[in-house]
């Protein structure tokens, strides 16, 4: 990976610029009560996910101890502290999309990426999660593919050519 | 803008927009549902084509959930003197066509209407029984322009409460008028002020609960995708009522669209002094943040949302102190959902009787439900309080698809239940729901046919909630874990009768003890499947059989002599279970078998059939 630091110890280089971009976005908040779910916000947007390197960072810009950052990054499901995949596949598991049949979508992909929930493929191309309701129910059942949405996937044999798609 | 007048003089003007003269106003409905169906493109190539054939006295706008999902994308010409047309199912061929034959000729292409015979959605049942209060907004007005939510008396009742009513007698208005908080527990909005407003403190807050996690329940987002001045509006008469002056709108992070209007909106606001300081040349000031959720439920608990917003893990604590007296940083707190506050600004203009006026006593007003899972036309609708579940089911909702029966609908999401027909004709409201083993909640309705087994819907919830149990305390921590265990036993064949007992034990004891109400209610659609569908676990338990041919560890598929050798279900298996020569029927070897039912799917014949 392009961004490891130059030693090999396989975490991003300090002198990456985007910790000066976190660091300007955390001393605009200056003043303000509650950041670290705003700052780890964007420290996601901007890194991709949450290494503890950057928690350290965090931490120190903000006096916000770093056990209280790993905390908050480990509690709510949208923070990932290992790195996703180039394309994030979210299947939605709502009650909507269940009854209608978003197991077998579920299912579908999996078995046509070769990996489990949760998981990335080896080719770091994609990320499959079982999503929370996307509050697209009449289009049930649904799928996103990164900003895409996919619905009415009740005949799952069109997947492999959504998925073909991101694979060019 | 300093005084009533000038806000009634930019109403005018506004309103002159609104209402045509002359000319077409084309509205594009892009809440989520509709950008995700195709939206967005519909509405580029309409705004294109306008311009592009120089059409004149044309306006293209974006504008919120009609309510409708199943025909998305929806477009709508208005015209002076003409009834509306609605277009459904657009796309961009059709838009192109539209443009070329409506906007520049006159002639509405019939065929693109609802019924291909240019009915409105007016004219569908699926309006007919609505009362649209909360969302009488979505669907007309374009949510990015202020200036069309004051057309349409927006900001007005903030003029009443500050320039001709005492903080005290806001309260009392909303006191009388009987609204009952629309997040799921129902409780009187206006005591909650009460409760806030003579505590003496620095500080004080209102936040926003737009933390809508209820699978299926989507009414918040469309509020805030539709109507957010609504929302910014009703949260500054609350700031006004208990003495606050700042607000925070605690909002999902899985609503992009509806996080871009709000802040679109709070700056349209600000820029005309409606948020900011000395509002209306009064000494009452009022700002809003906004601060995103990371995906998790327990968020949408009062106690957790504010840990959230302090920047902590969402995890609940003990009630007392209640955030009126203690909330956010200490400071008395009000939190109030999204659907609770897009009725306040026509309560305070239009008076308590009014609200009174539809309803029943004990809960007036009107609901918004999302009508999802089998059903015809499911959507958004907003009824009133006191109409019977059949009504929405059947009248509204045209009941479940393909001629299957109805089992059951579940209402109020993992923390609710499931309903029987045998109650199909209560009255809902907040009690009534609770009396029949269910819950308001936030509105989801989720209809379920006979291919459903509730005891994987069971199975369903309490996944859910285990995952989203924040892990404070341990009887929902660990319990709901346990009563998870024993449905997945259930459901993979291994259930004993026992296991029945065991459920309602544990559940119980989690309803009994846990620290907040997710784990409170987190027993409640165990409880009520296991009463109403007792037969059905009984069948997985002793039978060895699920009767809805859902649970796969009961299945077994083969093939008839229907099958013409194609192959297809032999390359679709992912477990190689199928074998057979090409143009010779295949059969499906059951040790390998694990029930998926790909196989049935990718059948052009009919040829696999299940057996339960």
């Amino acid at each position: 990976m392009q961004d490891q630091c130059a030693c090999g110890c396989n975490q991003i280089d300090p002198k990456d610029k985007r910790f000066a971009e976190l660091k300007a976005f955390i001393d605009s908040l200056e003043g303000v009560p509650g950041i670290t779910m705003p700052v780890l916000q964007e420290a996601q947007r901007i890194f991709g996910y949450l290494p503890l390197e950057v928690q350290k960072f965090i931490a120190e810009n903000t006096g916000v101890p770093v056990a209280e950052i790993y905390g908050v990054a480990t509690f709510y499901s949208q923070f990932n502290i290992t790195p996703k995949g180039q394309h994030h596949i979210g299947v939605c598991l709502g009650t909507a999309c269940y009854v209608k049949g978003a197991q077998a979508v579920m299912d579908k992909v999996a078995q046509e990426l070769g990996v489990a929930v949760g998981e990335t493929t080896p080719d770091g191309l994609f990320t499959l999660d079982a999503t929370r309701c996307l509050g697209c129910c009449g289009l049930a059942p649904v799928m996103m593919i990164d900003d895409d949405v996919y619905g009415k996937l009740d005949d799952v044999s069109q997947i492999p050519k959504i998925l073909a798609k991101y694979k060019g | 803008m300093k005084t009533l007048n000038e806000l009634k003089d930019m109403q005018a003007k506004a309103l002159e927009k609104l209402e045509l003269k002359d000319g077409m106003r084309v509205l594009v409905g892009m809440a989520t549902c509709g950008i995700s169906a195709g939206a967005r493109p519909v509405y580029e190539t309409l705004k294109k084509e306008v311009e592009a054939r120089g059409l004149k006295d044309i306006q293209v706008a974006l504008t919120g959930c009609v309510g409708m999902c199943t025909y998305e994308p929806i477009v709508e010409v208005l015209e002076p003197g003409k009834k509306k047309v609605t277009y459904i199912h657009m796309d961009e061929e059709k838009a192109a066509r539209v443009a070329a034959s409506h906007l520049a000729s006159g002639e509405p292409v019939a065929e693109y209407t609802v019924g291909g015979n240019l009915q409105t959605l007016e004219d569908l049942e699926f309006y007919k029984k609505q009362k649209r209060v909360v969302l009488r907004n979505c669907g007309l007005i374009n949510p990015e322009d202020i200036g069309e939510y004051i057309a349409r008396d927006g900001y007005q009742a903030l003029a009443k409460a500050l320039l001709e009513m005492t903080p005290a007698a806001v309260i009392d208005v909303m006191k009388a008028s009987g609204l009952r908080g629309r997040g799921g527990a129902g409780f009187s909005t206006g005591l909650k002020w009460s409760f806030a407003a003579p505590n003496q403190a620095d500080q004080k807050y209102i936040i926003c609960n737009a933390d809508e996690g209820d699978p299926g329940a989507f009414m918040d987002r469309s509020v805030l995708e539709g109507d957010p001045h609504a929302v910014l509006e009703a949260m500054a008469i609350g700031g006004y009522a208990i003495g606050a002056s700042k607000g925070y709108i605690y909002v999902r992070a899985e609503y992009p669209v509806a996080v871009q209007r709000l802040k679109i909106a709070i700056d349209q606001a600000k820029e005309l002094g409606l948020l900011g300081e000395k509002i209306f040349g009064t000494d009452f000031s009022f700002d809003i943040e906004i601060r995103l959720g990371a995906g998790a439920f327990v968020c949408g608990e009062e106690t957790a949302l504010i840990a959230s917003i302090e920047g902590k893990r969402g995890m609940s604590r003990n009630k007392p102190p209640f955030p009126a007296n203690k909330g956010l940083w200490g400071r008395p707190t009000v939190i109030n959902n999204v659907e609770t506050l897009a009725n306040i600004a026509q309560i305070i203009l239009n008076g308590a009787d009014w609200f009174h006026s539809f309803g029943t006593e004990k809960s007036p007003g009107t609901k918004v439900f999302a009508l999802a899972g089998k059903i015809n036309q499911g959507g958004l609708v907003e009824v009133p309080m006191g109409i019977t579940l059949r009504e929405v089911i059947y009248e509204v909702g045209g009941g479940c698809p393909g001629g299957k029966a109805f089992k059951a609908v579940q209402t109020g999401g993992p923390s609710g239940g499931c309903i029987t027909s045998a109650n199909l004709d209560t009255p809902i409201d907040f009690d009534n729901l609770v009396a029949i083993g269910s819950m308001m909640g936030s509105g989801g309705m989720i209809v379920m046919d006979e291919d459903n087994c509730m005891v994987d819907i069971a199975r369903f919830f309490l996944d859910f909630t285990v995952d989203e149990s924040c892990g404070k305390c341990t009887p929902c921590r660990e319990g709901t874990r346990r009563m998870l265990e024993v449905l997945h036993k259930i459901t993979s064949g291994k259930g004993k009768p026992e296991d029945l007992d065991n459920l309602k034990e544990l559940a119980e004891n989690i309803r009994q003890t846990s620290l907040c109400a997710l784990g409170q209610t987190a027993p409640n659609p165990v409880l009520s499947t296991i009463k109403h569908f007792e037969d059905e676990y009984r069948a997985h338990v002793s039978e060895g059989r699920c009767p809805a041919g859902v649970c796969r560890s009961f299945l077994k598929y083969e093939i008839t002599d229907a099958c013409k050798g194609c192959t297809l279900c032999a390359r679709n298996c992912p477990t190689e279970a199928i074998s057979g020569k090409v143009k010779e029927q295949h059969v499906i070897d059951p040790e390998k078998c694990i029930g998926c039912g790909a196989c049935v799917n990718s059948c052009k014949f009919d040829a696999i059939i299940k057996k339960n």
